[in-house]
This record gives C-alpha cells, sequence and structure tokens, in this order.
C-alpha cells in the first residue's frame, strides 16, 4: 500500500561548527513543506494503530516495532496527524520539530487534531477528482486504442465481395464492442473456386478479437496447402489447438463454392448451419464438427450440395439469433426461419434481416454479442427456349431413339461433340430407367421427353408414369464386390447419370415422374 | 436405328481376341458371352476386347463387361481392351473398370505389350 504524506521538514541545521555562532544558522530555520513518499504495508502495525486510535501520533513516543514509524523517524517526523475521511485512511500530516525547537503543545495538537478533521475530507475531494482525471485519461487512451483496433481488425476483412457472373453475394458485420470475435473471409483458389468463411470466437471484445486475427491468419495458411473442407478444419484444430487460451474456441464454417456448376461443399467446425432457401422451402446445411481449439486430431464431415439458380444460401453467426428484445425473449432460430420463408426478403436479405432485428430488440439495443451474416445467391436465369417435344414407346432398346433425336437437336444447338456423348449417355439411361422402372415396359406407357436450350444450358427432361411410388435407393456401385459376386454385375444407370450431368434434378406428383438433366454450356463437368 | 451386336473371336499364340461390333446393351448378352467362352477355350493368357467397332454402350453394357471381368478374374486371366473412344475410356475410367484391365490404344500397343 502507498501512501503519500505530508511532511512540514525543517531545513537541515547546520551541523555544529566551532567556528560559527549560533545565530548564522537562523535563516536555515525556515520552514518548507516536501511530500514523503511511503510504502505501507497493509500489515504494518503502524497502520492497525492509527486506525484505532485516531488523533495526532507523537512518533518518538510510539513504541511500535514498525517500518514505517522507523522510515518516520528516520526523516525526522515529531507528530503524525492522521487524515480519515469516511473511516478511511487517505493520507498523513507529518511535522518535523518547532521552529522554536521547543516541545509541540497540547494546543499545538489539538490545534493538528482539528485541522486534519477539516483536510480530511478536503483532501479526498482533491484525491478523487486527481483519480477521475487519471482514469478520464486512461480511458481516452484505450479508447483511442481501441479504434486504432478496430480499424486494424477490418483490414482483415475483405474489403469486397467477390464480384463472380451468375452470383450475388453480400456480407454484413457489426461487433457489439469496438472490436469482434465474429469475422468471415473470402479466398478465391487457383482452380476458380471460391472458399468462405465464417467464424465466431467465444467472448468478444479484445480478447476475442485477437484469437480472431490468429485463427483467420492460420485458415488462409492452410488454404493455400489444402482444399477439402474438411482437411482444412482438421489441419487449422491442429495449429490452433497448442495456443489457443483456456476456455476459448471457434466456431467456423468452410465452404467451397463452384462458381461454374453451382456446386457448395462445406464443412463446420461447431458453428450455425447455414440455411439454404430452395423453391421446395428452407434447408439446413449440417455436418458434424467440434468448434477449433478445443481438442486436437478432430475429423470434420464433408457435405455438398447444388445450387440451383435461383437458390441463395445464409451464413451468419450467433449474435442474430441470439439477441433478446426488452421483454427478455430471443430472437431465436425459428423467427429466422420465418424472416427466410417469406418472399418479401428477396434480393437484399441481409439489409432485410438487420431491419427485422432492429424492429425486434427495439431503439436503444444494448448489442449482446457480435453479428455477421454473408450470403450468397445464384442469380436466376432465363428460362431456356424449348427445342422439342416428343414421346417414346416403352420398349426394350427404344432408347437408342431417344439419344439420337436428343443428340441431333444438341448438335443443331450448337453444342460441342463432346458434351454430346455425355449428354447421349444420360438420356439414354434416364429413358432406359423411365421404360423400365416407370413404365414397367409397358408400351401403352410412353416416355415424354422436352428438350429445352439457353445460351448457358442445355436441358433434357424425362418423364414417365411411375409418380407416386417411391424410388428405391439405389446403392452405390461397388466394382471389387461386383466382380467378387457380392453385389449384381447391374446398377450402373442412376451413376452414371450422375457423372455425365452438371445438374440433376427430380420432380414428381401423384401420377409422374420427372427427371431433368442440365447440363452447362461454358465451365461445369469436364 | 438399333445396329444389333455381333462379335468375332480370333485365336494367337497366347491370347485370344473378341472383335465387338455394334452395340453392347443387353440384347449382346448371350452373344458376348458365348464369344467369351469359345474365346476361353485354347486358355489363353490375356483376352482382348476389341471396341473399335462398338457404336454404344449402355449401362447393361457395363454390366456384361464386369461379367466378364469377374469370369477372367476367377480364371485369373489376364483382360485387356483398345479401340474405346473418348467418351467410353471416360465411362471406363469413372467406373473404375480400368483399375482391373488394362487400356491400349489400338491392336498393335496391345500386342507389343502383351507378348
Amino acid at each position: 500500500m502507498e501512501w503519500i504524506t505530508k511532511l512540514w521538514k525543517k531545513n537541515k541545521p547546520v551541523e555544529p561548527d566551532q567556528n560559527v555562532q549560533p545565530q548564522t544558522a537562523k535563516p536555515a530555520l525556515a520552514a518548507q513543506a516536501i511530500t514523503l513518499e511511503m510504502d505501507i504495508a497493509p500489515n504494518d502495525p503502524f497502520l492497525a494503530y492509527i486506525l484505532h486510535s485516531p488523533g495526532v501520533v507523537e512518533v518518538d513516543k510510539l513504541k511500535l516495532e514498525s517500518p514505517v514509524v522507523s522510515q518516520l523517524r528516520a526523516a525526522g517526523v515529531r507528530l503524525s496527524v492522521p487524515l480519515v475521511s469516511q473511516g478511511e485512511l487517505i493520507g498523513l500530516l507529518n511535522l518535523g520539530p518547532r521552529l522554536s525547537e521547543a516541545d509541540y503543545s497540547s494546543d499545538d495538537l489539538h490545534l493538528l487534531a482539528n485541522l486534519a478533521t477539516q483536510a480530511a475530507p478536503a483532501l479526498r475531494v482533491a484525491q478523487l477528482a486527481r483519480q477521475q482525471q487519471i482514469e478520464a485519461a486512461l480511458r481516452e487512451r484505450m479508447e483511442q486504442e481501441l479504434r486504432v483496433a478496430r480499424v486494424i481488425q477490418q483490414t482483415l476483412l475483405p474489403k469486397e465481395v467477390p464480384d463472380l457472373p451468375g452470383w450475388k453475394m453480400a456480407a454484413y458485420w457489426q461487433p457489439a464492442r469496438a472490436v469482434s470475435g465474429d469475422f468471415y473471409d473470402f479466398i478465391h483458389l487457383p482452380d476458380g473456386r471460391l472458399a468462405i468463411i465464417v467464424g465466431d470466437v467465444t467472448d468478444k471484445g479484445v480478447p476475442a478479437a485477437l484469437v480472431m486475427a490468429t485463427t483467420r491468419s492460420v485458415l488462409r495458411s492452410v488454404v493455400e496447402r489444402h482444399t477439402a473442407p474438411g482437411d482444412v478444419l482438421n489441419t487449422a484444430n491442429n495449429l490452433l489447438c497448442p495456443d489457443m487460451p483456456p476456455k476459448m474456441f471457434v466456431t467456423c464454417l468452410y465452404a467451397l463454392l463452384d462458381p461454374a456448376t453451382g456446386v457448395v461443399r462445406y464443412a463446420n467446425a461447431g458453428h450455425n448451419a447455414p440455411y439454404r432457401r430452395t423453391v421446395a422451402g428452407i434447408q439446413e446445411m449440417r455436418a458434424r464438427g467440434m468448434p477449433l481449439g478445443l481438442m486436437p486430431d478432430m475429423l470434420y464431415e464433408e457435405k455438398e450440395v447444388r445450387l440451383l439458380p435461383g437458390e441463395d444460401v445464409v451464413l451468419y453467426s450467433d449474435g442474430l439469433v441470439e439477441a433478446h428484445n426488452p421483454q427478455g425473449e430471443m430472437f431465436g432460430f425459428p423467427r429466422l426461419r420465418e424472416l427466410l420463408d417469406i418472399p418479401g426478403c428477396g434480393d437484399e436479405l441481409i439489409a432485410c434481416l438487420v431491419d427485422e432485428l432492429k424492429v425486434f430488440t427495439g431503439p436503444g439495443w444494448d448489442q449482446e454479442d457480435d453479428v455477421t451474416f454473408v450470403t450468397l445467391q445464384r442469380t436466376p436465369q432465363a428460362d431456356p427456349d424449348l427445342l422439342a417435344a416428343f414421346d417414346i414407346v416403352s420398349q426394350p432398346g427404344n432408347e437408342r431413339l431417344a439419344m439420337e433425336q436428343v443428340s441431333e437437336l444438341a448438335e443443331s444447338a450448337g453444342i460441342n461433340p463432346k458434351l454430346i456423348e455425355r449428354i447421349k449417355t444420360a438420356v439414354a439411361e434416364a429413358t432406359m430407367n423411365a421404360m423400365e422402372h416407370g413404365n414397367q415396359y409397358n408400351p401403352e406407357r410412353q416416355v415424354h421427353l422436352r428438350v429445352l436450350s439457353s445460351s448457358q444450358k442445355f436441358v433434357v427432361q424425362v418423364t414417365d408414369h411411375g409418380g407416386g411410388t417411391p424410388i428405391t435407393p439405389q446403392a452405390e456401385p461397388d466394382l471389387e464386390a461386383k466382380l467378387a459376386g457380392l453385389q449384381s454385375p447391374r446398377g450402373w444407370g442412376l451413376f452414371l447419370i450422375k457423372n455425365m450431368v452438371d445438374e440433376l434434378n427430380v420432380r414428381e406428383d401423384a401420377e409422374h415422374h420427372t427427371i431433368e438433366l442440365v447440363f452447362h454450356q461454358t465451365g461445369g463437368v469436364q | 436405328m438399333s445396329q444389333g451386336f455381333q462379335v468375332q473371336v480370333r485365336q494367337q499364340q497366347n491370347r485370344a481376341t473378341l472383335d465387338l461390333m455394334g452395340e453392347i446393351n443387353g440384347a449382346a448378352d448371350e452373344a458376348l458371352n458365348s464369344a467369351y467362352t469359345l474365346a476361353e477355350g485354347q486358355d489363353p493368357a490375356v483376352v482382348i476386347l476389341n471396341f473399335a467397332q462398338v457404336s454404344y454402350i449402355n449401362s447393361t453394357g457395363i454390366a456384361l463387361i464386369v461379367g466378364l471381368m469377374a469370369r477372367s478374374r476367377k480364371a485369373r486371366r489376364q483382360l485387356a481392351v483398345y479401340g474405346l473412344s473418348d467418351h467410353y475410356t471416360e465411362i471406363f475410367q469413372i467406373t473404375r473398370l480400368v483399375d482391373f484391365l488394362t487400356i491400349y490404344a489400338d491392336e498393335t500397343a496391345a500386342a507389343a505389350h502383351i507378348l
């Protein structure tokens, strides 16, 4: 404990000198005040003494084994007057010997005690004012440092969202404090794919911001060596684990978008599952994985979706869903799903979500957590033109008829020969499946084909009469098992179709079953 | 229209070559397997499938080829192919058939490696 004591100190007397007359020392007896800075340990007996025996202390008469008393004596202090305010010792007024060198009288002691009573509150006020000034200066310095930290942190975020043909992206980042534990990132890969990352560090403020900066750097370095989402998160986790502060971790969603095909492959380290908005409704894009920094050698499940034109994906941190309104009600996942499901939240999705959040929390909301969104939308495409529609009788071998007709249409539409071969195989297999499984090779049931084309894609729709009948899921062909006689040699049809097309869409109603084969004319599966 | 399927067997020293023609689909099942049985008659070390005159292979045709692969594997006989178009070479890669048989560009290349 450090106390600043006031000491009225007489100038050091002139050393006795035989050659100097006593009166020559008089000018040296003028008094002056000095500040004596002392550290008083909390267990110093002097402290206990003055708190329990208020009043003027005659230092020379004090019989205490105390470092403070020794210091006072060494400094020539005769009287020590405790300054107490509201039961708290706030200073000592120390006096040296009287200028007259006479002892202090009882009147002196009484006067000093009264003075202490008057001076202590004033000193307390002065101390508080000084403390406030120091704290204000400190706060200003910290705020200035946080302002700089925020600017620095903002430079770690993408300066702009990627501009990819056929895609519309947006991002929103709003820290709860000056700096944030939330982050997002876009990384363009050499093969044309785009890595999209959204992360959320536990806690908020400066500690979270420091971990955020580290995590972002680690992820960026890992992406240079790995591309598979599961591998990226696994490696990043192993790098982060040794240095992660106690009780901290990072949730992170890593998605890899192929802009040409719309395929999004992703892995999730404990982050909120993104929502995919489709014509059929809202879907959660779930994948299992522990947050980063908790335990090494974690495995991260990889999943894949193909976004169709008009569909979009929303990635978000928990600052939105965990926001509370003045009534203490949480925003919650159901509310978010409802918002995503209404047509009004269309192109300007982020603005819509932020507006809804403001309405929910009301004015003067003390933001509880960082809020981050990233949205990506595959922009709707113009409907392709119908080139032809025709029927095929369900008889073995007739898939060749469908294949040849579609091939001629593809050729006339300017499709390249390599893609035409793919189209032929996919159409033949789809038509075979329709004739066999949908129409049971009943010649009275025809397979209906529609061929459509635009500058971007070539589409073949194959419809049979198998609607209303559940489609039996086919096992993925296992060649080793087939060669060992453990699996039928057949069962390649759907596998071939999937490998020939860029998109495969299936629709059915009570009567019909339609498989739509989509081939991109630029990019796509090569 | 359908070209049907035909196959001819050529026996050469330690190998037998099946010259396949037309379309390999379900209708080719009997002819293909009979030809393979014939090719095995002289117990050749290698059976070669010549696809140079094949215009179409569907998923059932792939299944027939898998059946031949299973037979050759059981008999510890090597199976090789040549004459595949780029498209069907890709299909053999996608289906991983290439992991269990050897693909040559033409008969000369096949003969050079097999001898």
